[in-house]
């Protein structure tokens, strides 16, 4: 009988219909594990077999030469590519491969592509605003108002992504630096658990990219990140732990010292690097 | 300037649409004042046949505001505006026509002229009803409001945008003026409604409903734009101007773009329609004509010399192209379309911002102004 109630009850929402609204279980310590992961296209495999595990709010950095698999590694993390074999979890409790592209990043996963697309015609304020987590619907969105929470909200992202002097400017003033930390801060927006960052620093001057470091870090710990970089300079000024992909698998993980002196990874570089001089 | 404000309250916090206003109403007291107070024969004196245009003017006004809306800042540029404004027309002409009554050239009770002469013994199902003007004015607003919504849905759930979309606004338009000229239809034909006497028991022949009709649509011109004003000042009016300029990325913040699209469209339509509804009884007639696809262009050429996402340099386009129309046509009828060519080529090349990017370069503005005026600034104030 009282199962017959419970399960009449309106109000009740079951477990296995609500997993997407459950908190990311983090208790454990890693909010990402990536195991046995295999990508496979055609035969070739652009994944191969990858462990990897990241922290909570750690910031970790991932290197490797070209065609080492990072961009399909961003790819299976946001749900667009899809593994051969392997499991991918977000917390303990969130299988990310039984879900698609929006619920991967309702649950807190923002990715930041290698060119920045702000919307150039509305002020920097403006961007935030409409990357706000929020009710996106049609009614919702003409009526919404401008509280003073959200206001905070968007003052307090200024002030980290330090775009506060240009808020009311158009964000198509911008140099393209300041685009970066503006899509960075879009995306902080959204309240993610973990930020994927691809090549943020490319193209950027020597000073957009020690204040893009000093971002970054000041990110970590609230957030967890991944960022996927080439220049090596960047990598050691902000990273505490590194990851080396080669062909589709973890090469080395540790310190940037004891990677850089680790020998498969000098013979990988050195590899790439005699290609080029040849 | 104030955000927080109920969001079709904003638009009279921007200084912007104070002045609009301002100028509006102004303009409207002047003319009533200079048609009643001042004598026939003074030179000051604005004749009733003025005011009828003036009128005529603020239609077109109106329908431009509304295609400014949707090609100013949802970047959807519609070449078929003409259609939503006939439909209006029709509606309102269609209502117009029952009014005549039994005192058609015929004297029917019931059918209008064109239906006797067909030889049609009672009137089609589609015409029920518009012998009530609370029907009849509801229709203004459904009948394009309905044919934006089917169109559009169809449109931008296949992502039909740019030059694609404003091919098939331009056959949508084309189609239906090729239906009108059906006989078949029953909306009079090549000749379309006309001969009209009264609305609302006021004769149209009289200089007092005429001038009416012209305070309707100058009111009916200020209430659209303080709408439209409301929908591009709100966030959804931020996220129509993201969608203009990088759909993809919009849809990535979790928008979806084409219901945002749909609906500043049908919003749009439906402004066209009131805009054709008060234009049928002030120049007596609505004939398939205004579905053509000239029509349509030319709209947006009056928006494109106005300036485009202002919403004011629609207005300011729409009266100053029709006045140079009618003083054209008056002088020199043959060189119209060669002085409109003109004047598109010279505005596009020297004033690619339209008059209202002149004017906005010569009122000198205080850097961040604009910007203000969207902005929270509860905080100070």
């Amino acid at each position: 009988m009282s199962l017959l109630r419970s399960l009449a009850d309106r109000e009740r929402v079951f477990d296995f219909l609500a997993p997407q609204a459950s908190p990311v279980d983090v208790r454990h310590g890693p909010i990402l594990y990536m195991e046995d992961v295999t990508v496979s296209f055609d035969g070739f495999k652009a994944i191969n077999n990858l462990n990897l595990t990241i922290d909570d709010g750690e910031l970790r950095c991932i290197i490797g030469p070209n065609g080492a698999g990072k961009t399909t590694m961003m790819d299976i993390i946001t749900g667009k590519t899809r593994p051969t074999t392997g499991s991918v979890w977000f917390g303990s409790r969130h299988n990310l491969l039984d879900m698609n592209e929006p619920q991967i990043a309702s649950l807190g996963i923002g990715r930041k592509f290698q060119k920045p697309t702000v919307f150039e015609a509305l002020s920097v304020f403006d961007n935030l605003e409409l990357a706000m987590a929020a009710d996106k619907r049609i009614f919702a969105t003409l009526t919404a108002r401008m509280t003073g929470e959200i206001k905070d909200r968007i003052e307090e992202v200024l002030e980290t992504i330090g775009l506060t002097e240009l808020r009311y400017r158009p964000a198509g003033i911008l140099s393209h630096g300041q685009k970066q930390w503006l899509e960075i801060g879009m995306l902080l927006m959204q309240k993610p658990r973990l930020l994927l960052v691809d090549e943020p620093v490319a193209g950027m001057t020597e000073q957009e990219m020690e204040r893009t470091g000093e971002l970054l870090i000041s990110l970590a710990g609230k957030q967890s990140v991944v960022v996927v970089e080439h220049d090596m300079g960047f990598i050691r000024s902000i990273a505490r732990k590194v990851t080396v992909l080669h062909q589709g698998s973890v090469l080395a993980e540790g310190s940037m010292d004891q990677v850089a002196s680790d020998p498969k990874v000098v013979e990988v570089y050195l590899g790439v690097e005699d290609e080029e001089a040849a | 300037m104030h955000a927080s404000k109920f969001w079709l309250a904003r638009p009279f916090s921007e200084r912007s649409t104070q002045v609009f206003l301002g100028v509006l109403l102004t303009a409207l007291a002047l003319v009533t004042l200079l048609h009643v107070a001042v004598p026939q024969g003074n030179p000051l004196h604005v004749s009733a046949y003025t005011v009828n245009l003036f009128g005529k003017y603020l239609s077109y006004a109106l329908l431009a505001v509304a295609v400014d809306l949707v090609w100013g800042y949802l970047g959807i540029l519609s070449l078929g505006h003409g259609a939503f404004f006939a439909l209006g027309g029709y509606a309102m002409g269609m209502y117009l026509m029952r009014q005549i009554g039994d005192r058609g050239t015929y004297g029917h009770p019931e059918l209008p002229d064109f239906m006797v002469f067909l030889n049609w013994d009672s009137l089609p199902w589609y015409w029920q009803g518009f012998d009530m003007a609370g029907f009849a004015f509801l229709m203004v607003l459904l009948a394009p409001g309905l044919l934006a919504l089917v169109f559009g849905f169809l449109a931008f759930r296949s992502r039909v945008t740019g030059v694609y979309l404003s091919i098939i606004t331009q056959a949508l338009t084309f189609a239906l003026m090729l239906a009108f000229f059906r006989n078949e239809m029953g909306f009079g034909g090549n000749n379309g409604l006309t001969d009209f006497r009264e609305i609302l028991g006021f004769s149209l022949r009289s200089d007092a409903t005429r001038l009416g009709l012209f305070l309707a649509t100058g009111v009916a011109l200020g209430l659209g734009y303080i709408l439209c004003r409301a929908i591009v000042g709100s966030k959804l009016g931020r996220v129509s101007i993201a969608s203009r300029d990088a759909e993809a990325r919009t849809r990535f913040l979790g928008y979806r773009v084409e219901r945002f699209q749909l609906f500043v469209f049908v919003v749009s339509a439906m402004l066209a329609g009131v805009a054709g509804a008060l234009y049928v009884p002030q120049v007596g007639i609505i004939n398939p004509s205004e579905f053509s696809p000239i029509f349509s262009i030319e709209i947006v050429l009056w928006v494109a010399l106005g300036g485009r996402a202002t919403l004011y340099g629609a207005v300011i386009g729409a009266i100053l192209v029709n006045y140079a129309k009618t003083v054209f046509t008056g002088v020199m009828p043959d060189a119209w379309l060669f002085a409109l060519g003109a004047l598109f080529v010279l505005v596009t090349v020297f004033l690619p911002k339209g008059v209202a990017g002149l004017l906005a370069y010569r009122v000198k503005r205080k850097p961040n102004d604009r910007d203000d005026n969207t902005k929270p600034q509860e905080a100070t104030a």
